[in-house]
């Protein structure tokens, strides 16, 4: 009883501290002074057609590294988790036949999701998306292939290669914004050119493209270890 | 039109979320989870904001809702 009690007298404190921040909350109606400095020279600074990619890649770059790197950890951490030694490995674990249906248009639909998924981050400083979207798009299309064959491995030297490559060059492009322009992951180091055209806003393609490639390999990565793991002995 | 379609997948979100919860079967609370996701993309469509939809679409739907898959087949070979 006593409990109760006090879990209702919790709660009503609780709402009582939120209803006064709820009372207080007026909404903007105009831009603050950062999305206005934004807004208003996003285009001239970084020539980016999508102001969110200008914001994500250029202005906020640093972030950008930072959630690439926390992506990494996160799939470190999995691989390592799940790890087990090689004598509880199952090589031919029983799996259910794939039905034909999944089987066959998996085959036709794979190769067009990996082209989605491309056209996404190569596009991200003209169309909505970017390296983080392209990627999971990526990795969708690894994860169909592992439903349509269960026994399908993921390589982990590919893995491996293509997302140091990319983490790599995308630290390297910053650095050399440093040397060349303004400062880290400074996107002018290449000219910037016409407002929406494919090859304009700077370095900014180049930059998600590698971003979508680590993410895709980081999520694709996380599938396949999970998928591995289903081979363990218990 | 707008409004009708957002309280309809609010609504079509919610139901989800019960079923995610309540349902005794596991596989069916996971595809219900899914969905909950799949409707909160479309939300987040109306609402202008398609980039984050790509990726609640291909995370939230995709790719959860098969590691919770994976991670139920993995408990069951434990308890049998």
């Amino acid at each position: 009883m006593i409990k109760k009690i006090l879990i209702i007298g919790l709660l009503a404190v609780v709402g009582l501290i939120f209803f006064d921040l709820f009372n207080a909350y007026q909404g903007n109606e105009t831009l603050s002074k950062t999305a206005n400095y934004y807004a208003e020279n996003g285009a001239k600074d970084v020539g980016a057609a999508n102001l969110v990619t200008a914001i994500v890649v250029t202005y906020r770059g640093l972030d950008t590294l930072g959630e690439v790197t926390i992506l990494f950890l996160a799939a470190a951490i999995i691989s390592f988790a799940l790890k087990f030694r090689k004598e509880d490995f199952i090589p031919n674990r029983p799996v259910r036949v794939t039905s034909e249906l999944l089987d066959s248009a998996s085959q036709v639909i794979v190769p067009i999701i990996f082209m989605v998924g491309i056209y996404i981050f190569i596009n991200g400083h003209l169309t909505p998306g970017g390296g983080f979207q392209g990627g999971a798009v990526i990795a969708s299309g690894v994860l169909l292939m592992i439903m349509s064959n269960p026994n399908f491995g993921v390589s982990h030297k590919v893995i491996a290669t293509v997302e140091s490559i990319s983490g790599i060059a995308f630290v390297l492009i910053g650095v050399l914004g440093i040397i060349l322009a303004g400062g880290f992951l400074d996107n002018t180091i290449l000219p910037l050119g016409k407002l929406g055209d494919l090859f304009s806003a700077g370095v900014i393609p180049v930059i998600y493209t590698f971003v979508g490639l680590k993410v895709g390999a980081e999520l694709s990565n996380i599938i396949g270890t999970i998928s591995h793991a289903q081979n363990e002995k218990n | 039109m707008f409004i009708a379609i957002a309280i309809v997948l609010g609504v079509a979100s919610l139901i989800g979320g019960y079923i995610a919860i309540h349902h005794e079967k596991l596989p069916v609370a996971i595809i219900a989870s899914g969905l909950v996701s799949l409707f909160a993309s479309v939300i987040f469509l109306l609402l202008a904001a398609p980039d984050v939809a790509m990726t609640e679409a291909a995370i939230g739907s995709g790719l959860t809702t098969l590691i919770f898959f994976y991670v139920l087949n993995k408990i069951r070979q434990r308890n049998d």
